[in-house]
């Protein structure tokens, strides 16, 4: 379809009244692409996990606070109690060196429609709107982020950053590369289809439980 | 799909006095309004944000050949392809071969109003592939044979009363008995049928919102989270996306997603912004296996050349058409293409002929609201108005209409001629309505008596009442 190409691109020339830019021209763009420009970003206080964790409240998500990694899995044995879940969870083989209590039964992999709970890691947490960042890969299937009912992520405070502008800076250091798949999630699913009225869980989980580990 | 725009003054009657249409408006009329007030109001930048997402689109309208090369590029490095469109049937047939090498049975679709726009639906059943539309509202009416009536909430025409009905006619062979009246019910059955068709899908086809050259990535937002099931469970992912969706960087996307959420639905950020990059990565245990972006242009690079370039900055929103007391009256579907409201009236003419779509700049009291809460600052009133320009010049403006603005036109550049002639009607119009002072009938102003009286001149001119003034008062 390469004619199609061609076309496409020689319409847009002549629109624009020129023909294709100069090396210099495209080096040019090429070093704005590699430096991005710094655009306006809202204005707030430093307080970053306690807004993180307000604003994931206000859309109906849940938060809870541990002082260690090792108390995390705690946290996702209370969630199961509170709700009154079976104990079996799917997590992502990225939280297989988590200590995970006795009595929860733990299949890391991908999801299956049987899972009703997945518990996954999370990349960065985005304080400016309290969103989550999560990134595909081998150790973190992208369906444990969609397909149970309930989806617990655990994030490290050290890990919330101010803007998604931050975010983006993260995963231009450490990550290698742009992961397949960048799931910003701000909450469990939702919908307003229905005369404006909002209902959770229209199909991405139904509620979504943080763990933020403070050590 | 049909253009159906020529009849839009029909339509519009017709969609006045639906009394379920007229109820539906009527409960979305104030929420979305009211919403995005509150949203926009929350953040002092927001201001600053439209300008620069202005700068920002026409920074990358200015070099859109080397950032759509560029997004190719990297999306090749990453293990996807690139598809380009010139019209709406080489996007069918893209899409079409797609489907036919993955031996494709069953397609589940996030909403994309480019595929609407190039008509990817019709083409694939009549391949006998199943479509199944999975945004709730965009399922609501695939069952109800309809199109969208707004772009960002299809189904804002129907009643919970409709849908209730659309799911038992169409569900009870699913095993659906019940006839549900509550919301949670409604789209718990939806979520119960739908999540079956994510798991067979073979094809998933998604829009994209943002497509970023820097990374190769299609960004796509949704609050259901139905476009992630799409093209993370299917075989096969397709983004269809106009050419102007492109923007330099994922820093330049974030600036639009700020605007597009709280534009939209009044929301800080939508639940799921998704950045996709290409296909399964290797030991990757989810994910499609083939990663396609299928680049539209249908009539966009045209565009950039002259007047309307500025509609390429629209990132669809749809906070024209919720500000629009013309949508707000008679809804989506009058307009009879698959844009409404204010950017619809736009495009539409541009699209499918200035001709086909004669009435829909001129439904357009030119009062401004969609202009002053675009996004991305879009002159609209000016377009409607360059687009009623264009057809009085074509001549597809009736005779009298352009007869009278030739009248109009010979007085008005004629001072003496014009004062004499209007104080002379003034005296006219004045003598006739001195009983009541207002007229309830008057001939060539039916339009206006039609629905309230005019008031009947009290002697003089303006200009007449004016210079006294000014003589009196020196």
């Amino acid at each position: 379809m390469s004619e199609a190409r061609e076309a496409i691109l020689g319409s847009i020339r002549t629109a624009l009244k020129r023909g294709p830019l100069s090396q210099p021209e495209r080096q040019q763009l090429e070093s704005q692409i590699a430096t991005p420009p710094h655009h306006t970003r809202p204005h707030f206080g430093d307080d970053l996990a306690r807004r993180f964790a307000a604003k994931l409240e206000s859309r109906a998500a849940t938060v809870v606070a541990v002082s260690r990694m090792a108390d995390a899995s705690g946290a996702v044995v209370d969630y199961l109690d509170r709700l009154g879940l079976p104990k079996a969870v799917a997590a992502a083989p990225a939280l297989e060196n988590l200590e995970w209590p006795q009595g929860l039964a733990v299949r890391f992999g991908r999801a299956e429609t049987s899972d009703q709970v997945s518990v996954t890691p999370c990349f960065a947490g985005v304080a400016e709107t309290g969103s989550l960042v999560l990134l595909s890969g081998p150790s973190s299937p992208t369906t444990l982020n969609f397909v149970p009912e309930n989806h617990v992520v655990i994030v490290r405070a050290a890990r919330i950053v101010r803007h998604f502008e931050d975010a983006w800076d993260l995963l231009r250091k450490e990550a290698g590369g742009i992961p397949r798949t960048v799931n910003v999630i701000s909450g469990p699913s939702r919908t307003a289809d229905v005369e404006q009225t909002i209902q959770l869980g229209a199909h991405g989980p139904r509620r979504l439980h943080v763990v933020v580990v403070n050590g | 799909m049909q253009v159906l725009s020529p009849q839009f003054k029909p339509r519009a009657t017709l969609a006045l006095k639906d009394a379920s249409l007229q109820a539906a408006l009527g409960k979305a009329r104030g929420g979305f309004v009211d919403k995005r007030a509150a949203a926009a109001a929350e953040l002092p930048e927001f201001e600053q944000l439209r300008e620069e997402a202005k700068a920002i689109k026409e920074h990358t309208l200015d070099h859109l050949d080397f950032y759509l090369e560029r997004f190719e590029e990297r999306v090749k490095a990453q293990g996807g392809q690139v598809h380009w469109a010139r019209n709406a049937e080489d996007a069918q047939r893209i899409v079409l071969e797609i489907c036919r090498k993955a031996n494709a049975k069953t397609v589940t679709k996030g909403k994309s109003m480019v595929s609407e726009e190039v008509g990817i639906n019709e083409v694939l059943e009549q391949e006998g592939i199943e479509v199944i539309e999975t945004d709730l509202g965009e399922y609501i009416i695939q069952l109800a044979k309809e199109p969208p009536s707004h772009i960002i909430a299809p189904a804002v025409h129907k009643t919970k009363a409709q849908v209730s009905e659309l799911f038992h006619a169409h569900h009870s062979k699913l095993g659906l008995t019940k006839v549900l009246t509550e919301v949670a019910d409604l789209v718990n059955e939806a979520r119960q049928v739908l999540r079956g068709k994510f798991f067979r899908a073979d094809v998933g086809i998604t829009g994209g919102n943002f497509l970023v050259a820097e990374t190769g990535s299609s960004i796509i937002v949704t609050n259901e989270g139905n476009g992630d099931l799409t093209q993370t469970l299917a075989r096969v992912h397709i983004v269809t996306s106009g050419i102007e969706r492109v923007v330099p960087t994922l820093d330049d996307a974030t600036t639009f997603l700020r605007l597009l959420a709280r534009s939209a639905t009044g929301q800080e950020t939508e639940t799921y912004t998704t950045v996709s990059s290409g296909p399964r990565r290797p030991g990757d245990p989810d994910g499609p296996e083939e990663y396609h972006v299928v680049l539209v242009d249908n009539g966009r690079s045209k565009m950039l050349a002259g007047r309307f370039r500025e509609m390429l900055r629209c990132i669809r929103c749809g906070a024209c058409m919720n500000h629009c007391p013309v949508y707000g009256a008679i809804g989506g579907h009058a307009y009879g293409w698959v844009y409404p409201g204010p950017m619809g009236s736009v495009l539409t003419p541009l699209f499918v002929g200035l001709d086909a779509a004669y009435d829909l700049p001129n439904a357009c009291t030119l009062n401004g609201r969609c202009q002053s809460v675009c996004p991305v600052k879009i002159p609209l009133p000016d377009l409607l108005r360059e687009l009623r320009h264009m057809q009085h010049e074509a001549k597809l403006s009736p005779w009298y209409q352009r007869a009278a603005l030739a009248a109009w036109g010979f007085v008005a550049s004629r001072p003496r001629l014009y004062h004499a002639l209007t104080g002379l009607a003034v005296r006219a119009l004045g003598w006739l309505g001195r009983g009541r002072g207002r007229f309830g009938y008057l001939p060539l102003a039916s339009a206006w008596t039609k629905g309230r009286d005019l008031p009947a001149p009290q002697g003089k001119t303006f200009q007449e009442a004016w210079r006294e003034r000014r003589g009196k008062s020196s």
